[in-house]
């Protein structure tokens, strides 16, 4: 094929504006910020504020963003990833376990790496992926099978990979890895399944294994004495989302999940340490510096698998290196993330299994009598959809569900390796019997649980006493992240598919698009050849907006 | 480049060119103790015989079952053609694989098509498959090949990344590739030569194409995506800017490097 065009071809060879090959240093990983046209790790730097400083689009014109490009997704199934961006190709994650690299102009790939799951795998809530992680010439993935898979991110070929867990057992990756330094960062999900969680770390040149820690300390350990017989072996607290890194202290924060069995604590008295916790780690050696529990014992399923946002904000006058958690279990908390002190909590939600928290955060416990709902209910205040920290507006932001409670059935369970490990169930409380209780996951377009199972919103709460600024409400529940620009804009989905932008200072609604299905994942922005783009997956698109020219 | 001499040699229908089998360490493959003269209407008649009677286990790339690779020749309980057509008549009772009720001329033609590489268009010739270790050292020293191709991370990206191509070829087709890599090369390596209206050219290899953007892979081992409305030139070449390997390594050579290709595998 010979295509001839009507113009003088200088024999000029000028690659000056091309996207050079992909080459991410831990340098450029740990000033982020100055490359704002790149996404470089899950939640958009180690802060995990999902922040973008861009400002091309702005409340002023983000009336004029249009659709720039769609990717549909080859595999059924919600799809809870959020792209990266380097140099002008994005990397992003489809299930079960492929990894793209796409033209993030165009939205055209470029490969398609495919992991083979095996079919026994087990992970307890779908096939989620929710990213990758680069360092190098290397993109990182975890997957449902719990290795952890090194590939080439010019070719697409796998360069390593290594086993982090065992499968039949039921472990699982599902977050996206986080680099620090030189090591690739991992934990396990598997919470509904008795495993015992942990978070690891690998050279992310051989896949070699350099640290891991139990988030269940075993015996003679500190805080085995939180568990009581055997229970501590299949006790659960899995890590199944991304976590963030704080350079100066060289510590890590990860969320950990809910102990197992779920629903039926009177299987594992004691506090059930490190479930429900977030815990600090030295990034070179895994060791815990400090943990913070948000609720012993936790007999409802609240994972504390929140991001952890790092920010420095101004508290009670003084500057404070605070990490900033809206937790499922319906409290916002302030901690010291130096020193893991608790300095602030309260509710952001209706809660009534706790009337407040102690001076050190424990929980006030006033657990509702048998066959009652609580609220939050077992989805939770919020869950794992990414909040976003603004420090231009210095405000933070979260998806809440409001008003949604569970009743909750706890009966007796065997553990069985592997299998499932939930001690009972529960269903949304609704005002009439047989009503429609709001679903895990919404299916089709229409909502017919109504404001009487509850109602999504955006809250945006001053950092330093959790106090509301203002709340977008939606109509139905939102399981979608968040993200803010530097010119004040905050862009989320929720389940109604509608993808919108607020003013991130008053909670104005300045633009929206119908995106025909529920957005389960994070939105995040970036800039190829001076021009800001937007990214959100709804359903089984990846759809990219950015200003009409 | 080569193309009239390998006409040469395919038109005859006879290769000149045969067949040393060398197995001397790993990748073992299975020894073949015939020269593979097989006709090439053999080689299309197993082929449908394959289709309908062997594909639904083994699979259309003949890796499905077990260890067995049947393009590569990996037999577990059969080395020689009449091993393969008693182990096709018998089955394996134990493994679930049932017997084969073919007649002698299908049985000779199942034959010919795994020994062909499970590729009708292989021509009627076995190739030879030598040293895997001696190979490796070819491909990254005197063959040169890493300066274009690249294995597990060494080596340039410019020419397709051959970590896993043990997988994905046939030793005929690897032999083809490193003899005449013209007539070998897949339609979507043709290499692609473009010229922006702001006056920079640009040389690659195509991975994605649609009609208003292509995806390349640069000379520089950049992934790239032009848009064809910038473009004042936009060329694909049919010509494999790979050497033949023909006049630069001996018969032996080329049997250790095919044999160090088909020893990249992804697992």
């Amino acid at each position: 094929m010979r295509l001839r065009l009507p113009a003088a071809i200088p024999l000029v060879v000028a690659l000056a504006s091309l996207p050079v090959a992909a080459q991410v240093t831990y340098e450029r990983l740990l000033r982020a910020a100055q490359e704002p046209q790149n996404w470089l790790t899950y939640s958009g730097g180690y802060a995990s504020q999902r922040y973008s400083p861009l400002a091309r689009i702005t409340p002023a014109n983000v009336a004029n963003i249009e659709q720039k490009w769609v990717l549909q997704a080859s595999v059924a199934g919600t799809w809870q990833a959020t792209p990266i961006v380097v140099d002008g190709v994005m990397y992003v994650t489809q299930r079960p376990n492929d990894v793209m690299a796409l033209d993030a102009r165009t939205g055209r790939p470029y490969w398609l790496y495919r992991y083979n799951t095996p079919a026994d795998q087990k992970a307890c809530c779908g096939s989620n992926n929710r990213g990758v992680a680069i360092l190098g010439d290397l993109v990182f993935m975890g997957t449902l099978d719990a290795h952890l898979v090194a590939i080439d991110a010019t070719t697409g070929k796998k360069r390593w990979e290594v086993e982090v867990a065992d499968h039949t057992q039921s472990y699982s990756i599902t977050l996206a890895p986080l680099i620090i330094k030189d090591k690739v960062v991992v934990g396990v999900g598997g919470g509904e399944l008795g495993i015992r969680g942990f978070i690891a770390a690998y050279d992310a040149r051989t896949g070699k294994p350099l640290w891991k820690t139990s988030l269940i300390p075993g015996p003679g350990e500190p805080g085995h004495d939180s568990w009581k017989n055997e229970a501590w072996k299949s006790g659960g607290a899995s890590v199944w989302v991304t976590g963030s890194y704080d350079p100066d202290l060289n510590l890590t924060y990860w969320g950990t999940g809910n102990p197992g069995p779920d629903w039926n604590p009177a299987q594992r008295p004691g506090d059930n340490l490190y479930s429900d916790s977030v815990v600090a780690l030295n990034a070179d050696t895994g060791e815990m510096k400090w943990y913070f529990q948000f609720t012993p014992n936790d007999p409802y399923d609240y994972d504390s698998v929140q991001v952890p946002v790092l920010a420095d904000i101004t508290f009670k006058g003084a500057p404070l290196k605070a990490l900033l958690w809206a937790n499922r279990n319906g409290f916002f908390y302030v901690l010291n993330r130096e020193t893991g002190r608790f300095l602030m909590g309260r509710p952001f939600v209706k809660v009534n299994w706790a009337s407040g928290l102690d001076e050190n955060g424990r929980p006030i416990e006033t657990p509702p009598p048998p066959g009652t709902a609580v609220y939050p209910g077992v989805q939770g205040g919020t869950n794992w959809y990414s909040p976003s920290y603004s420090p231009h507006s210095n405000l933070f932001y979260v998806s809440i569900w409001e008003n949604s409670g569970a009743i909750i059935r706890r009966q007796p369970v065997e553990y069985d390796p592997g299998k499932p490990f939930t001690g009972g169930g529960w269903s949304t409380a609704t005002p009439v019997p047989n009503a429609p209780g709001t679903p895990a996951l919404r299916r089709g377009p229409f909502n017919l649980w109504t404001e009487a199972t509850g109602t999504g919103a955006v809250l945006a709460m001053d950092p330093a006493t959790g106090e509301p600024k203002w709340k977008f409400p939606m109509t139905d529940v939102t399981d979608s992240g968040i993200l803010t620009t530097g010119s004040d804009l905050l862009f989320t989905g929720g389940r109604e598919g509608y993808f919108q932008a607020l003013d991130a200072r008053s909670g104005k609604l300045l633009w929206k698009a119908n995106l025909g299905a529920q957005i389960v994942s994070g939105p995040m922005s970036y800039e190829v050849d001076g021009k800001q783009y937007v990214s959100v997956i709804a359903g089984l698109s990846l759809v990219t907006f950015g200003l009409r020219e | 480049m080569k193309t009239s001499r390998l006409a040469a040699v395919l038109i005859p229908g006879v290769f000149a060119l045969t067949l040393l089998v060398v197995l001397a360490s790993e990748p073992r493959l299975a020894a073949q103790d015939h020269l593979g003269n097989y006709a090439q209407s053999d080689i299309a008649r197993g082929g449908d015989v394959y289709v309908a009677r062997c594909a639904v286990c083994h699979g259309s790339n003949g890796t499905n079952i077990g260890t067995a690779n049947l393009p590569r020749g990996i037999f577990r309980r059969a080395t020689t053609d009449d091993e393969l057509k008693q182990l096709i008549l018998k089955g394996i009772p134990e493994s679930g694989m049932p017997p084969a009720k073919v007649d002698d001329q299908s049985l000779t033609a199942l034959v010919a098509f795994i020994r062909a590489g499970l590729d009708v268009n292989a021509r009627a010739v076995s190739v030879a498959v030598g040293d895997a270790a001696r190979g490796r050292t070819i491909f990254q020293g005197k063959g040169g090949c890493t300066s274009c191709h690249r294995v597990g991370g060494a080596g340039s990206a410019a020419a397709p990344d051959l970590t896993d191509i043990g997988s994905l070829r046939t030793p005929s087709s690897l032999r083809m590739s490193l003899l005449d890599p013209t007539a070998a090369m897949v339609p979507l390596n043709r290499p692609i030569r473009a010229a922006t209206r702001d006056g920079r050219m640009i040389r690659g290899r195509r991975l994605n194409e649609d009609t208003y953007t292509v995806q390349i892979i640069d000379e520089q081992a950049r992934l790239v995506t032009l848009l064809k409305s910038d473009l004042s030139e936009y060329v694909i070449s049919t010509v494999s800017p790979m050497p033949s390997y023909r006049d630069k390594l001996t018969n032996d050579e080329i049997a250790d490097l095919i044999g160090y290709l088909l020893s990249l595998r992804e697992n």
